[in-house]
């Protein structure tokens, strides 16, 4: 394949439903259906819905940069998810990572007297810092006992937001007003904003940087190419001579860092202080967000910006035309449930038929479908006792 | 002696909706399906029971209503991973976001999200005046009761001695040896899946049908996540699971109690809610490789 024909998706890959493009398209036209009935149940004329949900928020300098404020978290969460995913590592808890962020950096963002060229950049690393040390543990007990990491990762959510409300109801309460909030951040801590007069703010420059950084490690450096052997297949990693230990611990922690910036976004950017509802489920988001990009790095953008769109459309669609904005969570878990169906359909047929000729091309764009649609029937044994994954 | 009653009395209330919740989860695992859409399936029986109570007057119905989501949502979890074959845990988490964000829809849809409505709520049963100063601990709900005298021995008995409940536990541990039975793998996972789906509906709609009388948003509060955790602190047995759910019922309800006692204000009680979390966590680390997951845990079955 020569560079140019790598570069731009052929005419044949968008239209056929089994390309990743033109499955993700798919994905997203039957969830407007299915959603079609919630929005007819409100009342509301569908494509007026859909066009308020995403076409509005685009045709105002306000709303779009409403749309970057939204995407910021998101971004980070689904490559933090899109990453480990990629690595074989199943991080369900990057919703506790970005609570555990947020508290690291709610704490540097207290301390008075620094420059803001240097506590701002302080709380970004204790931000990564936080999330890290919250994936440290799950990630220890998959590589030292073979313990497998969905359960503990999705336990430690719920222990991360008791300990953000364990220091809002008890140290951290605000003196001022009494409510369970933490005291305001300093001024030098606030991430400075990017535009005037907008919500847009530093976090989103590092947001961009985290995934181009990402992008071009998984795809470009030996590192990269480690991450991907383990992801597809353990055992043939080892075989090949990886330290699959390390590179599952690297891949879990740096996902951890990147779920814990975004928390770190989300208190010195936008509420500069740490409240129980700094994050409305955006760790939970990143899964729809790294599923919907299908795991590469510009689907993650991509995705990340479509969902940034459609909450800031869901929340002007409720004024505009009664329907709850609710509805955003609704089209969100279909999304994530329609792509996840497909991706496991187009698996089974990738290895029902495979013909020699599309060999190569089925080997490149399945990665997501062996990834997030389990192992592709054929694989199936050879991972059973890797890493002692029950 | 009338604390400890009170406090006995409120762990087995407190205990409900994990016992159904963890005995669904239970039959789901067992049967070789993690099903992380329970804390969604619970919030959806929560809301849909409190709904339809709500518009017919009628508890009962509200009850059936619940089963009826309960039994969708199991459904459609084994739609996507036994005939799909699709990932486990992104298809629970994505029915959890749908779940969850199709009842606060329909909450805003039907009540506007303003004022809180409420029903009379299931009452507690009277006990007879002869237990004298135990008599709180017999004033249950009925469907208190019926978990710990019905659904649990039930569950029990149809897992560990009823050919339905051998099925299961063949189509969880060996699939491939149980197609190879004459067991239809596909068909016993959907009505695990499915039983599992009502049971946890039913745990979610015991807080708007009898415990509150009302729906409040983030009613179930993580307690979906709670049963996952004592399925596995239980190691997949019915008895052993009930038995931990008990423990966090009795550690909830402590600490609700202590709370509220002078000088004790100030002790962070989000601590020990963490507990269950983390000692299961700790748990899985002491028995490491020794933990007996049911032998197909989060593999689709496909004959080759």
């Amino acid at each position: 394949m020569t560079a140019a024909r790598a570069r731009l998706p052929r005419l044949s890959s968008i239209v056929s439903p089994w390309s990743t493009h033109g499955l993700v398209v798919l994905a997203i036209v039957l969830t407007f259906v299915l959603t079609a009935g919630p929005i007819l149940l409100a009342g509301a004329n569908p494509f007026e819905a859909y066009a308020e949900f995403l076409v509005v928020p685009l045709t105002s300098r306000f709303s779009v940069l409403e749309v970057v404020v939204a995407s910021t978290p998101i971004l980070l969460t689904g490559t933090a998810v899109a990453l480990a995913f990629r690595g074989g590592y199943w991080n369900i808890g990057a919703e506790g990572q970005l609570l555990v962020g947020a508290i690291v950096a709610a704490a540097i963002g207290q301390v008075g007297g620094l420059p803001q060229i240097v506590q701002v950049p302080l709380i970004i690393a204790g931000g990564a810092l936080g999330g890290a040390a919250w994936a440290l543990g799950p990630a220890l007990l998959r590589v030292r006992f073979g313990i497998d990491e969905v359960v503990t990762t999705l336990l430690l959510n719920p222990v991360a937001l008791l300990l953000v409300n364990a220091l809002l109801h008890g140290p951290w309460r605000d003196p001022v007003s009494g409510f369970p909030e933490s005291p305001r951040i300093v001024e030098t801590a606030e991430f400075p904003q990017l535009l005037d007069r907008s919500r847009v703010h530093v976090g989103f420059a590092v947001a961009v940087l985290v995934i181009l950084a990402v992008g071009y490690v998984v795809a470009r450096t030996p590192a990269g190419l480690r991450l991907r052997a383990v992801g597809l297949s353990p055992n043939g990693a080892r075989f090949a001579g990886i330290d699959v230990a390390r590179t599952l611990l690297t891949t879990a922690l740096v996902s951890g860092a990147i779920a814990g910036i975004a928390g770190a976004g989300e208190v010195a950017g936008i509420q500069y202080r740490l409240t129980s509802g700094i994050s409305p489920g955006y760790g939970y988001t990143g899964i729809v967000v790294a599923t919907l990009g299908t795991l590469s790095m510009p689907g993650v953008a991509l995705a990340a910006l479509f969902l940034g769109d459609l909450t800031v459309g869901a929340s002007s669609a409720g004024r505009a035309l009664g329907i709850p904005s609710q509805l955003g969570a609704v089209v969100q878990g279909t999304l994530l449930l329609v792509t996840i169906g497909l991706l496991a359909v187009r698996r089974d047929r990738a290895s029902g038929s495979v013909r020699p000729e599309a060999a190569g091309e089925v080997a490149e764009s399945v990665a997501a479908d062996v990834v997030i649609g389990e192992t592709a029937t054929g694989a199936e044994d050879e991972d059973e006792d890797d890493e002692g994954r029950p | 002696m009338t604390f400890l009653v009170d406090l006995l009395a409120a762990t087995l209330r407190n205990a409900t909706p994990l016992v159904y919740g963890a005995v669904g989860e239970t039959y789901a695992e067992r049967s070789g399906v993690l099903n992380l859409g329970i804390e969604g399936t619970m919030y959806a029986g929560a809301f849909s029971g409190f709904a339809v109570a709500y518009t017919t007057g009628s508890l009962l119905l509200g009850l059936v209503a619940a089963i009826v989501v309960g039994l969708l949502a199991g459904g459609l979890m084994a739609v996507l991973t036994v005939t799909l074959g699709a990932n486990q845990h992104v298809s629970g988490i994505g029915l959890t976001i749908l779940l969850i964000g199709l009842a606060e829809f329909s909450n805003r849809l039907m009540f506007g999200g303003t004022e809180l409505q409420r029903i009379d709520p299931f009452p507690q049963l009277d006990a007879p005046a002869v237990l004298g100063p135990l008599a709180p601990l017999f004033s249950q709900y009925a469907l208190t009761w019926l978990a710990f005298l019905v659904v649990v021995p039930g569950a029990w008995w149809l897992l560990n001695r009823s050919s339905f409940g051998l099925d299961v536990r063949a189509v969880g541990e060996n699939p491939e040896a149980a197609d190879a039975a004459g067991i239809r793998v596909a068909r016993t996972r959907y009505l695990a899946l499915m039983f599992g789906g009502a049971l946890m509906a039913i745990g979610g709609s015991f807080f708007t049908l009898a415990l509150l009388g009302s729906f409040t948003l983030d009613i179930i509060a993580g307690r979906g996540w709670v049963a996952i955790a004592l399925v596995i602190f239980g190691r997949w047995r019915i008895m052993r699971v009930v038995g931990g759910a008990l423990l966090f019922a009795a550690v909830y309800s402590l600490q609700l109690r202590l709370r509220i006692l002078p000088g004790w204000g100030d002790v962070p009680f989000e601590l020990l809610l963490a507990l269950p979390y983390l000692v299961v966590i700790v748990a899985l680390a002491i028995s490491g490789r020794n933990v007996e997951y049911p032998g197909a845990y989060l593999k689709p079955y496909r004959r080759s």
